[in-house]
């Protein structure tokens, strides 16, 4: 254990998995919430063609990834918007167009398909100095106004047409999720890599609801488990030697399965207590 | 068109067209104030489309929309609207507590980045014992009835202490004991100086409140006046609920949910 802190490398490593596991859920439960649990995914992708951009041309891939993921991000939400394509017709064809845009524009580049992997799945020994600054501070960003917001956001994500009659400026912060999902997809890019981002926004939000019956909880206990799936995931991934971003999803799904028994379980017991009341004239 | 800031709702010639098919035509409609107003008639006659071109949910394609004088474009006061949707969206992918969904009625009053007050919390408190659901505050939504869940989001309308409330069949779906409370409780915010517009497809126990109905026909004003003259208009599908006895002045629509 402390062999491995004394390596600087991970170091970073860890820190950029505190960052990642504490935002990742943060915005992800919204975007669970608004039952778009496969939007991160599909800007993955996007990413994805964004990093082969910055291998192509030189500039930090971080950078051109956060900026290609956020163009995608808002053309998503106006396609929802506005436009005739359903919603996961839009996100099929994302898919498809950010993973061969990023192979294609990797095979250009020159850079073997093992640089790529790197940001497909994460790698802890990659993450720089200064791919963590940029980390922390969108992590920071995402983090503050995911929490900061959140009475805006469950409103909009809750009931869009009744936040819409109330003044609130639901596009604005439609698209403001979609790009702070964009965000922390960069954000997450390093440790769990693109392919996998997507399960660390959605899994620490489904464990922690089996549990939970409010929204604040729900958002609380998935940062909770979030956070808890990235550090071990990379502690593990370090000490059994396997890609961090398959150990840290597995984690993640541990947590998701002993919640899943948990929660049945402790239903069970409830309604065997509290029988349903038919007599009370519940309409 | 002379300006009133005191009606809540004023609707002159609205038409919209969806998908290219008209679905309203040349609807004028008015709410004034402290008034009780039913908007009726069969499925598909335009009824929500109606209630959603006037809270600027679906655009019109002619007529003007005035809300306390001031038209749907330049109003601003959102928290004196309170909306009720139709059919319950209410339940979404992440639980949430009543207390949590009507708090989010709050949001007009409330500022970004803010905690909620003292006022938003009472409200919020307010509004949920009125629709008889005090002990309920931490339920989670999905434990609740299709029933208990319109109170929630009736509930949720009401915190925001709304001067205008606009409800898309509240009824709908709901027993004769608890269309009975609701009437107790519409009666009670009427009494206060609440203006109500209700969509409904059967009166019921509402019906001694009501000022006046508005009733649609395929997208067209087919009678408006009193509910007297209801009865025996047939393709309204309003049965007239005789014998149910008016309810007395001065009640408080409170905790009279079964
Ligand atoms: N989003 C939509 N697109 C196209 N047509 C619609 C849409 N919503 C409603 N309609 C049509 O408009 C008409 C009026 O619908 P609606 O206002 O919901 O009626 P009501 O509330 O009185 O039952 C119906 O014929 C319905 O099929
Ligand atoms: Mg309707």
């Amino acid at each position: 254990m402390t062999e491995m802190l004394s390596y600087e490398f991970m170091q970073r490593a860890l820190i950029a998995a505190v960052f990642t596991g504490l935002a990742a859920p943060a915005i992800g439960t919204f975007l669970v919430q608004r039952r778009l649990a496969l939007l991160g995914d599909g800007i993955g992708h996007v990413a994805l063609t964004g990093v082969a951009l910055g291998l192509l041309t030189g500039i930090a891939p971080v950078l051109t990834a956060v900026a290609v993921a956020i163009v995608g991000a808002v053309v998503i939400e106006l396609l929802r918007m506005f436009g005739r394509t359903s919603g996961d017709v839009a996100l099929a064809i994302l898919f498809y167009g950010g993973l061969s845009g990023g192979v294609l524009l990797t095979n250009l580049a020159g850079e073997s398909a093992a640089s790529l992997n790197t940001y497909l799945f994460g790698s802890i020994t990659t993450v720089s100095d200064g791919d963590l600054k940029i980390v922390a501070i969108l992590a920071v960003l995402v983090i503050s106004l995911a929490v900061g917001l959140s009475p805006q956001l469950f409103a909009v994500c809750q009931d869009e047409e009744h936040a819409r009659v109330s003044g609130v400026p639901v596009r604005v912060y439609s698209i403001l999720i979609a790009v702070l999902a964009a965000v922390t997809i960069t954000v997450a890019m390093r440790t769990v890599g693109l392919l996998l981002v997507s399960a660390l926004m959605v899994v620490p939000v489904a464990a922690s609801q089996q549990l939970t019956r409010s929204f604040r909880t729900t958002h609380a206990a998935a940062m909770a488990i979030g956070l808890v799936a990235a550090l071990g995931g990379v502690v593990s991934s370090y000490e059994i030697n396997t890609q961090p971003g398959p150990t840290i999803v597995m984690l993640a799904l541990a947590v998701f399965a002993v919640a899943a028994l948990f929660g049945a379980a402790t239903r069970r017991v409830r309604s065997r207590r509290h029988p349903v009341d038919f007599g009370r004239g519940d309409i | 068109m002379s300006t009133d800031s005191t009606q809540p709702l004023k609707a002159r010639g609205v038409s919209v067209a969806l998908d290219g098919r008209p679905v309203l035509r040349q609807v004028d409609l008015d709410v004034s104030a402290g008034e009780f107003v039913a908007l009726l008639g069969a499925n598909g006659s335009g009824k929500s489309t109606f209630v959603r071109a006037a809270t600027g949910l679906v655009p019109m394609s002619n007529g003007t929309v005035e809300l306390f004088g001031t038209p749907l474009d330049r109003f601003h006061d959102r928290h004196r609207l309170g909306y009720v949707p139709q059919r319950s969206r209410a339940v979404a992918g992440v639980p949430a507590t009543v207390h949590e969904v009507v708090m989010s009625g709050r949001l007009a009053h409330r500022r970004l980045f803010g905690w909620s007050t003292k006022a938003d919390a009472a409200a919020v408190d307010a509004a949920i014992s009125r629709v008889g659901l005090p002990d309920r505050h931490r339920s989670s939504l999905s434990e609740l009835s299709g029933g208990q869940q319109q109170r929630v989001l009736i509930a949720r309308a009401l915190a925001s202490q709304a001067e205008l409330l606009i409800m898309d069949e509240p009824t709908a779906g709901v027993d004769h004991d608890n269309q009975e409370s609701l009437a107790e409780l519409l009666g009670g915010l009427v009494h206060e100086g609440t203006s109500v517009l209700l969509v409904a497809h059967e009166l019921g126990p509402l019906r001694p409140l009501i000022d006046r109905a508005i009733v649609l026909h395929a997208g067209e004003v087919a009678y408006e006046g009193p509910c007297e003259g209801l009865v025996g208009e047939d393709h309204a599908h309003v049965h007239a609920h005789t014998g149910q006895p008016p309810i007395p002045e001065g009640l408080t629509g409170e905790g009279v949910w079964r």
